[in-house]
């Protein structure tokens, strides 16, 4: 058990062991994306109130929380590369956020188009909505600054620092901003309908929440296997793999 | 010659940064006409009707704070880290998010504080209620030293890179919210006659947040800049 872990620190075999993964994640990926779409666009009843424009919420429920805990991912790997020095949690870290960064954005546009016919409108300064406005500028914010350092190793630090930062103002940025809106709510829109979601719509919407997680994963290896060949770019093993490609 | 305490340091630290800043006037009253300049923008941009004004000027004079104080930010750690003297500090034996605290100290100090002291002029321009001047100037109080805190952050972890100016509004803007919300929430508690006690006391809170955690990633921010 230990010697996956410590293959885990290597990056030749951070590589395969990520490819190995991805080889049999990507088809599970598929199929749950496809199968949960299909099922909740087409399959599912339309909802009495707000006819099918509610089905959007297979896409952006789903979204939005996979969102949520990708921050969490990120945050961590950077804690980890910052405690323990792990190069490769660092990897992971750089690699977790633009595909965080791209489901908030999915969830917010999504929330917007639903919004339109719902509401009436495009956007409103909802709780939720701002919070996840300022989760997408925390994402941009992490790669920004690892953009704009020359040194990568050091980029790896700051973003991990800023991350954690991050992290442990999320929750404070979420309650102030909740209580807020709950300040200023005007008693027209309510947002809380989770609870009393009928059994089937909930099931394919688990299963899409299962299927982000999935697609989560499988960008987020992609990324790193990426990042690996980038960062490695001048050893034996990343210039074999390269020849081996290069000959077929 | 023995190296001073860890109290002493800071203390000789603070001395120094603040005897920079006199020295400097016009530049410590730079963010001061800032503010001024900015506030002035509102009543043109908005319209110079008194009772309009007065709801917004909670709003309109913490965005100002907020952005004075970004733009403050940036020069906090710049110059010593130009001439290597931050080098020193880190090399130094006194712990580090001690100094780091020093540095904002003085910041807030020459920031913040006078802000919060001029402020009630500008709330009478905008025309807020008299009674509320005095949340105004402890809500600033508190909320620039957390943004004094926040920036630091952002400074320190942009200080060795030649175009951080726009990049650390990008950084810290997002952590500012909070502090903006409850500031402007306890003035304009102020205004409508109800206590604004509890706005005040959650600053008050995430002003310990902030003092015991901030200098923490601040230094750790700092490492990572000489680093590289």
């Amino acid at each position: 058990m230990w010697t996956f872990f410590h293959k885990l620190g290597s990056p030749p075999w951070l590589y395969a062991i990520a490819g190995a993964i991805l080889r049999w994640l990507v088809p599970i990926t598929l199929v749950a994306l496809v199968g949960g779409m299909v099922w909740g666009l087409l399959l599912t009843s339309p909802d009495f109130r707000q006819g099918n424009s509610y089905r959007i919420i297979y896409i952006h429920v789903p979204a939005a929380v996979v969102a949520l805990a990708g921050y969490y991912v990120m945050a961590i790997a950077g804690a980890i590369s910052l405690i323990w020095r792990m190069k490769m949690a660092d990897v992971v870290m750089k690699a977790a956020a633009p595909v965080g960064a791209a489901l908030t954005f999915i969830a917010l546009l999504t929330g917007a188009i639903w919004g339109k016919p719902t509401w009436g409108t495009w956007w409103v300064w909802d709780a939720r909505i701002t919070s996840m406005l300022i989760l997408l500028f925390l994402y941009l914010g992490v790669v920004a600054l690892y953009e704009a350092f020359d040194n990568k190793e050091a980029a790896g630090k700051a973003c991990a620092v800023l991350s954690l930062v991050g992290m442990v103002n999320i929750p404070i940025i979420y309650k102030s901003v909740d209580w807020w809106y709950s300040l200023h709510q005007p008693a027209s829109i309510k947002f809380s309908g989770e609870s009393t979601i009928d059994p089937s719509m909930l099931y394919p919407l688990l299963l899409m929440i299962a299927a982000f997680y999935a697609l989560f994963t499988c960008c987020l290896l992609m990324n790193m296997r990426a990042e690996l060949l980038q960062r490695e770019s001048r050893t034996q093993w990343v210039k074999k793999i390269a020849g081996k490609e290069g000959r077929r | 010659m023995s190296a001073p305490h860890t109290g002493q340091f800071c203390a000789l630290l603070l001395r120094r940064q603040l005897l920079l800043a006199m020295r400097r006037p016009i530049e410590m009253g730079n963010p001061l006409l800032f503010f001024t300049m900015v506030i002035v923008l509102f009543p043109l941009g908005l319209g110079p009707a008194p009772d309009k004004l007065a709801i917004f000027a909670p709003g309109v004079l913490w965005i100002t704070a907020l952005l004075s104080n970004l733009l403050t930010s940036d020069a906090v750690f710049r110059s010593d880290f130009d001439d290597g003297s931050l080098e020193q500090l880190v090399l130094a034996p006194q712990p580090l998010f001690l100094s780091a605290l020093a540095y904002i100290l003085a910041h807030w100090l020459t920031t913040g504080l006078l802000l919060a002291l001029v402020s009630p002029i500008f709330a009478l321009m905008l025309n807020l209620p008299v009674s509320a001047l005095g949340t105004l100037i402890v809500s600033l109080l508190l909320g620039t030293a957390v943004l004094s805190l926040l920036g630091g952050i952002g400074a320190a972890l942009t200080v060795g890179l030649k175009r951080g100016g726009v990049l650390i509004s990008l950084l810290i803007l997002p952590l500012y919210l909070p502090v903006l919300i409850f500031g402007t929430a306890a003035v304009q508690a102020a205004v409508t006659g109800t206590p604004s006690g509890p706005y005040l006391a959650i600053l008050g809170a995430m002003l310990s947040l902030a003092i015991a955690l901030a200098p923490l990633a601040i230094a750790a921010g700092l490492r990572i800049s000489i680093d590289a």
